[in-house]
């Protein structure tokens, strides 16, 4: 049923990587529909992986996570094949919007995170602040771009490309609260199914005050290279700490070279004093 | 049993390199220079005018270098004007987020260089012994202001680097007080390589010795502390691992004339107030040494970082 798209409404993605088969429908649609060029980065040899990160040009990829072993397991004892299909987590506090000294990270009318590409100058703090590593500088328009939910289609009532494509409905589009709804059955779900390591992540305000693109994972986040929860904090953390730092350092400083020049005679000693005295020297 | 639970880092790396190494020098030395150079005016003996005029001629060019090394940098460096005005449709106006050193230390760069270029003039006009443009208490102030402000441009670029989610940089809160120690210790080497150059300059080559050791000793308990935070989060590793530990290690190479007081030889001047041999070339090789610690201290944190 296709979703009635409002503004002022929060939206986003559930990601189920366990119905994801790595198929990259997504990666093409996000490609065609956000007129991205296909990049040749050659033979990356990982897995089924040659798109390698998400970046500038790649706002969608999907991880091939191989942990399979080289011998042969019996039945149940296997590792699986991890599947997810990654973007831009559109967090709620957002790292890249906390750090852009331009104000080109904006939060869009249905509650996603969009880099105005006209605003933005290159300057990659956004790049430094992202934990998800999503955002890359776009090499042919010289700005930081990324996932944009497909702003422009959902203000014309349209789902994003990718949710469209998917062929498994791994990547599901929706209000927020709805698609917590459905991640929390799914859960149960596959938990009833054997599956206890599976969990979701992002779908609460643990990660970020919450992620609008969230998932459900079978295995622990760091794996997917996702941080864990204690681990999901936001750059300006480290204002007051690194202020109070260079405060402290000033002050030291300030006595040290107060110090020095009362007490150059101590270096000096040896020295006889110039010969001459400086010209013109003014208090 | 694990006892340091290590913060996992999974952000890209900004690729930050030359220019913005070369700019977290300049921005070292002339916070450093316009710092000691007030010092000395105010402060010190009038015998130390020569060398405080050397300290605010170094500021001015230097902070226009790192500017102009700053939009280089940019991806769109005509559009550098974006840090400060918002050219967000409907949302015109000036542009600070206090969230990030980055919008806070572009204004401060602009305050800066206007201290730096009537401070820069003022040298020049009283080199030229024509009227001074800073006379008095307003002189004082002038430059005592200017300091503040120069100090924070020394120190905030480690603060810049901290306040991201890239490992190594966001692990620890000593860096900004790392950066500010290294530019004023740098300051006082480039102060006293000037001052060779400078009549006048000799007595006050005591106080930028000494003042260059305390520097060197404060940067050296800092850089401590960056690695005890960097064992607490587990990025100790990462940061000195090859090839980027023999940055590190320059580091350090750049700390020992002024730690080991070998410097100490520049001082010893002949019963006839000439140059000992040994002294000219102490003079040179000693603070540039300490020059190039400082260059390689941003270096290391910049590229181990980012790899």
């Amino acid at each position: 049923m296709a979703t009635n798209i409002v503004p002022g409404k929060a939206y986003g993605f559930f990601t189920d990587t366990s119905v994801c088969i790595g198929c990259k429908a997504c990666e093409v649609a996000c490609k065609e529909w956000n007129q991205l060029p296909a990049t040749d980065k050659g033979f990356l040899g990982e897995s089924l992986d040659n798109t390698g990160t998400l970046d500038g040009q790649n706002w969608r990829h999907v991880k091939f996570i191989d942990n399979v072993p080289d011998e042969t397991m019996g039945n149940g004892n296997g590792k699986p094949f991890l599947l997810m299909s990654d973007v831009c987590k559109h967090c709620t506090h957002a790292s890249c919007m906390d750090v852009c000294p331009t104000g080109a990270i904006i939060r869009t009318e249905f509650d996603t995170v969009f880099i105005q590409g006209s605003v933005c100058n290159g300057c990659r703090n956004c790049i430094a602040a992202c934990p998800y590593d999503v955002i890359d500088i776009d090499p042919e328009q010289d700005v930081a771009r990324k996932c944009t939910l497909c702003y422009d289609r959902l203000q014309g009532g349209m789902e994003p490309a990718c949710a469209k494509a998917c062929p498994t409905e791994s990547i599901q589009f929706g209000p927020l609260d709805e698609l917590r709804a459905k991640a929390e059955r799914r859960l149960a779900q596959v938990h009833a199914g054997g599956t206890s390591e599976a969990n979701l992540y992002g779908h609460d305000d643990k990660v970020y005050g919450g992620l609008h693109a969230f998932f459900l994972l079978m295995d622990k986040p760091e794996v997917y290279k996702l941080p864990r929860a204690e681990d999901a904090v936001l750059p300006q953390r480290n204002n007051l700490g690194g202020y109070l730092g260079v405060v402290g350092t000033a002050v030291v400083a300030v006595f040290g070279a107060i110090f020095a020049l009362r007490n150059r005679g101590s270096v000096a000693r040896a020295t006889p004093p110039p010969e001459a005295p400086p010209p013109e020297a003014t208090p | 049993m694990t006892i340091i639970a290590a913060t996992e880092h999974f952000a890209g790396p900004p690729e930050w390199t030359w220019y913005i190494l070369f700019y977290f020098f300049l921005a070292g030395v002339a916070g450093g220079s316009y710092f000691l150079a007030t010092l000395l005016r105010y402060w010190g003996a009038p015998a130390d005018e020569a060398v405080a005029r050397i300290g605010f001629y170094v500021a001015f060019p230097a902070t226009l270098l790192g500017l102009l090394l700053l939009t280089l940098d940019l991806k769109q460096p005509l559009r550098f004007w974006h840090m400060l005005f918002n050219t967000t449709p409907g949302q015109f106006g000036l542009n600070f987020n206090s969230s990030t050193p980055m919008s806070v230390g572009v204004w401060a760069l602009l305050v800066a260089s206007v201290f730096a270029a009537v401070s820069f003039l003022d040298a020049l006009a009283r080199d030229r012994r024509s009227r001074a443009l800073l006379d008095g208490a307003v002189g004082m102030a002038w430059s005592v202001v200017g300091s503040v402000v120069y100090l924070f441009i020394a120190g905030y670029t480690g603060v810049l680097l901290a306040v991201s989610n890239q490992p190594i940089w966001s692990d620890s809160w000593a860096l900004g007080g790392l950066f500010l120690a290294s530019g004023l210790s740098g300051a006082a080497a480039l102060l006293l390589l000037l001052s060779r150059y400078r009549s006048g300059a000799e007595s006050t080559r005591g106080m930028l010795e000494l003042s260059e050791r305390l520097f060197t000793v404060l940067e050296l308990v800092l850089l401590v502390i960056v690695l005890l935070t960097l064992i607490d989060d587990g990025t100790l590793g990462k940061a000195l691992s090859f090839p980027w530990v023999l940055l590190w290690l320059a580091a350090l190479v750049g700390m020992l004339p002024a730690l080991a007081g070998l410097t100490a030889r520049r001082f010893r001047v002949g019963s006839g107030g000439t140059l000992a041999a040994g002294r000219v070339q102490a003079l040179v090789l000693g603070p540039t040494l300490v020059l190039l610690g400082v260059l390689a201290l941003r270096a290391w944190v910049i590229f181990a970082a980012q790899h």
